[in-house]
């Protein structure tokens, strides 16, 4: 944490939480009773309601997408490169929402909250929920935040996804729509990489069928994993390469299994600090909602013609080293764009850190990112 | 701003509310004013990624995109005009790329620098050297005009592509029109610009190999 907040940060910001009592009913045929959304905002809605922008999160974020909590925070929201006074979603112009997706595990309805009818954490027993029920779910929220249309829908990768489905589902609803390092579905090598990943978790002996918390454990070792992996597919070889190279920690190989080089003291370092952070029932929701997500499904699997029916403009932006999606992931939702001959603009933004790019603060990606959301009138 | 003259040239072909797509549109500045003259929509395929935000900034509908990898992304006979200006010597294949803008567009609009113009013929029949002017301002090593042409040469390939020539203007660098270079372009005449459609016949029929 900075002593100072700079002027381009939104400063300390406080989630704010919704109950909903009207019933959800989920794409798996299942229905959430009542369930609960905790959000943040940045900005202020205008007297039209025209400048919201909604912010869709990752697998592994969460609501808390800018700003500190207290001064004695050591890291901003997730996407702080991207969002405050000045920057490309300038929260001068725009009022920013940034819900907390159902079944995450920072405050909104997810496995680790009580499930009203056991008085117990929902655990695996929380419905699996989907990119479309996340939409829903968000609509929900703006309509009680009285935002009857989004002046513009903005996510990275799985957050990319949702501002693509919210184009499909809700066309009038949305004037704009940016989708950052996404594909339109999941390749098999994603679901190969998401199934390893449930592995882990699901066979560490902690995890108990996922009622670990009623044994007061958690499935360490199979989450840290799971994320050590994930890891390793959002950076690049040329990432990892700068970053650690074949650096030794002691400068010297010990012959032995504990941590020797650089790049083994990261990921376990990430793995590590992610079991503190993040709930391995979740991470099993959110990678089977990435794996599903697959709008063209509903039109027999014609990505253009679940394209057909959308309103807003597209700004699509991928990244020449992203593996995970890469940018012909990215071409394939621009070229159904263009087929239906819809408003699109397409970025490839050259850089080397892979799928985490759009994280990072890489000029190229702000000057673009910023010059688009300049030019949405609100 | 005024706009260039090739540009301004190529507006007054292009008729009101047509769809155009802008091979290399740079700022986009062409599909800016069409769309405000004109009320054409369409799209620019650019690949430098700071002329790509000077597009967002017009608001043109841009897309990052090589050239030399055709134009896979478009169906048949999509666009009303496609249009390159000045990119055409720049490109890998030139003819491949004529081809691709002729079948996804129902016209195509190019323009490029004529190679034998005559200061150019100049330059290299006395001083031996390859010409540099404001039309080709690059020396021989560091120029992205790696496939010059002549008009006789670019009309020689229109032919044997099956390409016919609907409309041709030649200017100076300041693209204004004269006697010269209307009376001998390929001598005179530093900037061409064409306007292009298939002819039927290879439409229907594969042209025959000779």
């Amino acid at each position: 944490m900075p002593d100072i907040l700079p002027p381009d940060c939104v400063g300390l910001v406080k989630p704010q939480s919704h109950k909903f009592t009207t019933p959800l009913a989920l794409d798996c045929g299942r229905t959430l009773p009542n369930y609960e959304m905790v959000y943040e905002t940045y900005g202020r809605l205008n007297k039209n309601h025209s400048n919201a922008v909604l912010i869709c999160h990752a697998l592994s974020s969460d609501h808390h997408a800018a700003g500190y909590y207290s001064m004695q925070d050591k890291k901003p929201g997730w996407w702080e490169t991207c969002i405050g006074p000045g920057k490309p979603i300038d929260t001068n112009r725009f009022f920013v929402v940034s819900p907390n997706n159902l079944g995450g595990c920072k405050g909104s309805t997810g496995p680790n909250t009580i499930n009203p009818e056991t008085n117990k954490p929902y655990g695996p027993d929380f419905p699996i929920v989907t990119v479309r029920d996340w939409v829903k779910s968000q609509a929900r929220l703006g309509d009680v935040l009285g935002i009857s249309q989004w002046a513009a829908l903005v996510g990275g990768s799985l957050g990319g996804m949702q501002a693509l489905q919210w184009a499909i589902d809700y066309p009038k609803h949305l004037r704009y729509c940016v989708v950052i390092a996404a594909a339109p579905k999941l390749t098999a090598q994603n679901i190969a990489f998401n199934e390893v990943a449930r592995q882990a978790i699901l066979s560490d002996p902690e995890f108990h069928a996922g009622h670990y918390y009623q044994h007061d454990t958690l499935p360490h070792r199979g989450l840290m994993l799971a994320r050590m992996l994930g890891h390793i597919t959002y950076l690049s070889e040329a990432a990892m390469r700068k970053k650690f190279g074949r650096e030794l920690r002691e400068g010297k190989i010990n012959f032995g299994f504990d941590v020797e080089f650089q790049v083994e003291s990261y990921l376990r370092h990430q793995g590590t600090s992610f079991v503190d952070r993040f709930d391995a029932n979740t991470y099993l929701l959110m990678t089977k909602a990435l794996d599903y997500f697959d709008p063209a499904s509903d039109y027999n699997n014609n990505l253009s013609a679940a394209l057909a029916s959308v309103l807003a403009k597209f700004l699509v932006i991928s990244f020449t080293s992203d593996w995970r999606f890469s940018p012909a992931r990215s071409r394939e939702i621009v070229k159904a764009l263009l087929d239906n001959k819809k408003q699109v603009t397409y970025a490839e933004i050259k850089a080397h850190e892979g799928h985490d790019a759009f994280l990072m603060p890489i000029p190229k990606l702000l000057q673009t990112f910023r010059a688009y959301m300049q030019q949405i009138e609100i | 701003m005024k706009l260039r003259t090739d540009l301004a040239l190529i507006s007054e072909w292009i008729v009101e509310g047509s769809e155009v797509l802008d091979l290399g549109c740079g700022d986009g500045t062409l599909l800016a004013h069409l769309r405000e003259t004109r009320s054409v929509t369409g799209y620019g395929l650019e690949i430098d990624d700071e002329n790509i935000i000077l597009c967002i900034q017009a608001c043109v509908n841009v897309i990052h995109t090589d050239l030399n990898q055709g134009l896979s992304d478009f169906s048949d006979d999509s666009f009303d005009y496609v249009v390159m200006t000045e990119a055409l010597q720049s490109i890998h294949r030139p003819d491949l790329l004529l081809l691709e803008m002729l079948r996804v567009g129902r016209q195509g609009i190019v323009t490029f620098p004529n190679f034998l113009h005559w200061r150019a013929r100049f330059s290299l029949f006395f001083a031996g050297v390859m010409p540099i002017s404001r039309a080709l301002p690059n020396e021989w090593y560091n120029t992205e005009n790696i496939h010059l042409c002549s008009l006789h040469d670019f009309e020689k390939l229109c032919h044997r592509l099956d390409i016919e020539v609907l409309q041709r203007t030649v200017v100076d660098t300041t693209h204004h029109t004269n006697w010269l270079n209307k009376l001998m372009p390929n001598l005179f005449g530093e900037i061409a610009l064409y306007r292009l459609r298939s002819k039927p016949v290879k439409r229907i029929y594969q042209r025959k190999k000779k």
